[in-house]
């Protein structure tokens, strides 16, 4: 050792370690980049949004240029781009937050008894309810829901159990998966053309809404059924043809009862997609100011569309009408959020007990 | 047992075997018919518009020169959403594999999904009510300064309500798809690739840019796509923010803007008579032809490049 000591120094000194920025240097580089963003945008008198943007400007500046200093620059790169990612996910962050404050606060007023239990039939000039609106889009769902289950199911159970990999199988789903981005406004075209046909030029009925549903909600339906179908281990179905079940009681009594609470969270996942649908409804279901409770006659009214034309054509009355579009629009969120928090407490509540 | 085999080996097929084997086949053939049956009734119903003159066709002289505008702005509106939403969408899905710790990732894909249940009306009502007005002030400034690009010429819109606010409406709906399956991808990068790079000393940065991004290539492209694919055939909150004129223009942020194909039939349909809904029923099938070919060749290079079959 005290001859390398000693030794004349003939080669450059070779740090085997790179100087890094302590672990806090990014919390700190934030809180500085806040704090002169601040100073600055408060001295040129700008808004919220515009500190906001300098902050996360002088941040990835400074950041950058100080790890390009101490460290090396491909720590630097690293850095930018880190905060680069997490920027990306704050920008993306920004219209939930501000969509769901503005909803709560522009339709909060208006939710109370009578808004949610009158319908606008001879309504002038007061606020009237949306019941004509919930009951329609009741209806219409649950007739969408009628419709896709059952063919949703047995096609995810053909397309797990009988087809696998036949070629019919294969085209099935690869046309499933491309009807999943089928526009909604097509599917209501569809519906509309189709009844033209059937019941003649013009026909607008709250079942053709389902109708026109139902082509979007198939493709989610076979899709998460299928998933939940795969994970069935073999084992149970072996077990069954064991002891002599037919393969389609094996299905009904032990894959089916399996996979029910997955396929009951997909199902409800993909009411809570299409009941929020418009522009359909808006085509096939036309609109109303009453209440219309069969599906088969006459126009039919839904929250979405009381939505869009309350807010876009509100007549004589354009605050009190703009007002229950908001609220429409709270009660919407409401009920499509609760149904993702039915869908995943369903996917727990009804999970296969594991004895093991 | 001796009985139900016959002399090939294959076993008696039983009859409740044998309907509900074909029960479930008539349920995936019927979904086969149904897509089928899009193309053929949208094509009976707008075909009589081939025939039609100007006074069905908001005074265009044939159905094509009706139609072209259309497309043009539902092209548009979809490609600058896309510009948008791809790169946020990248930088949320890594952010969620690579970047965040378990339980904040977890959080953030709950975030995402949340995004994705919002009713497009009520974005419809946020873009219309909320982020329009806001963007005044920008659409202003950038018609001061950035003038001399063409897609800033102006006359800023004193509302809000212009192609630009609604493609940023739009690239906000299909943040959540493009996060989704990108992010799918990004976390099936073979661990033994990420390390072997972090090994040989790269930073994390680098090791995504050479075993993540390579592998996720195709698995982005098609994401890209499928956004693309909603993009275009997103209806309300086009209809609710932009204020539309049918002209065709590379001017963003005026007031007079291209339509979409989606926003003028929900725009025009229910005062529409006769001829006039064979018309928008004949647009309506060329979205429908143009999402299903974006949607096709998207699926196609996921099937193609499918990670999980390829290893």
């Amino acid at each position: 050792m005290t001859d390398l000591a000693t030794a004349p120094e003939t080669h450059q000194h070779v740090p085997l370690r790179h100087p890094r920025l302590p672990a806090f240097a990014p919390l700190l580089a934030a809180g500085i980049a806040a704090a002169a963003a601040a100073l600055i945008g408060m001295t040129l008198s700008w808004n919220l949004t515009g500190i906001v943007a300098l902050a996360i400007v002088i941040h990835l500046v400074g950041l950058t240029l100080w790890s390009r200093t101490v460290e090396n620059a491909r720590a630097a790169t690293d850095r930018l781009v880190t905060s680069l990612v997490w920027v990306a996910l704050l920008i993306a962050m920004i219209p939930l937050v501000s969509l769901i404050w503005k909803v709560v606060q522009e339709g909060s007023p208006a939710l109370n008894a009578k808004f949610l239990t009158w319908s606008m039939r001879n309504v002038i000039g007061e606020p009237g309810g949306i019941y004509h609106a919930i009951v329609g889009t009741l209806i219409i769902t649950l007739a969408a829901t009628v419709i896709s289950v059952p063919i949703g199911l047995l096609s995810a159970i053909y397309l797990v159990e009988y087809g696998d990999q036949s070629k019919l199988a294969r085209w099935i789903r690869f046309l499933v998966d491309v009807m999943t981005g089928i526009p909604s406004i097509v599917a209501g075209l569809f519906a509309y053309a189709l009844f033209s046909i059937l019941f003649g030029p013009g026909t607008q009925m709250g079942f053709g809404g389902g109708v026109a549903l139902s082509l979007l909600m198939i493709p989610i339906v076979v899709r998460s059924a299928e998933e939940m179908l795969k994970l069935v281990p073999a084992d149970l179905r072996e077990a069954s043809y064991a002891l002599g079940v037919p393969k389609w009681r094996t299905i009904i009594k032990v894959v089916l009862p399996t996979a029910m609470g997955g396929i009951i969270t997909g199902v409800t996942l993909a009411v809570a997609r299409v009941i929020g649908e418009t522009a359909p409804l808006l085509i096939i279901c036309g609109g109303t100011d009453s209440v219309n409770f069969n599906p088969f006659h006459g126009q039919m009214a839904s929250l979405p569309v009381f939505i869009y034309s309350s807010y876009t054509q509100p007549g004589s009355n354009p605050e009190i009408l703009k007002t229950m579009a908001w609220g429409a629009a709270l009660v919407l969120i409401i009920i499509v959020m609760a149904l993702n928090l039915v869908a995943r407490l369903a996917g727990k509540f009804f999970a296969p007990k594991r004895g093991r | 047992m001796t009985s139900v085999t016959t002399e090939t080996g294959s076993p008696k097929r039983r009859l409740g075997d044998l309907v509900f084997a074909n029960t479930t086949r008539a349920a995936g053939v019927t979904i086969l018919v149904a897509l089928a049956g899009v193309a053929i009734f949208l094509t009976a119903e707008g075909l009589p518009a081939v025939g039609a003159k100007a006074p069905d066709l908001k005074g265009h002289s044939n159905l094509l020169t009706y139609v072209a505008p259309l497309v043009f702005g539902t092209l548009l509106a979809a490609v600058i959403a896309l510009v948008i939403a791809v790169p946020l969408a990248l930088g949320v899905a890594l952010s969620v594999s690579h970047y965040a710790p378990k339980p904040v990732a977890v959080g953030i894909g709950y975030l995402v999904d949340l995004l994705a249940a919002v009713p497009s009306v009520v974005y419809g009502l946020w873009g219309i009510g909320f982020l329009g007005p806001r963007l005044i002030p920008v659409y202003q400034w950038l018609a001061d300064h950035l003038g001399f690009i063409p897609f800033f010429d102006g006359p800023a819109s004193n509302t809000g309500r212009t192609i630009l606010t609604a493609s940023i409406v739009l690239a906000i709906m299909i943040l959540p798809i493009v996060t989704a399956i990108s992010r799918e991808i990004f976390a099936q990068t073979p661990r033994l690739n990420e390390e072997a790079a972090l090994a040989l000393g790269a930073t994390r940065w680098e090791m995504i840019r050479l075993a993540v991004l390579p592998y996720a290539r195709s698995g982005i492209v098609s994401a890209a796509m499928l956004g693309l694919g909603r993009a275009l055939g997103e209806t309300m909150a086009v209809a609710m923010v932009l204020s539309a004129s049918g002209v065709v223009t590379w001017d963003l942020i005026s007031s007079t803007n291209p339509s979409t194909i989606a926003a003028n039939v929900a725009l025009t349909f229910q005062d529409a008579t006769g001829l006039q809904r064979n018309a928008l029923i004949a647009s309506g099938l060329v979205l429908f032809v143009i999402t299903f070919v974006v949607n096709f060749a998207a699926r196609a290079i996921v099937e193609r490049n499918d990670p999980g079959k390829a290893r």
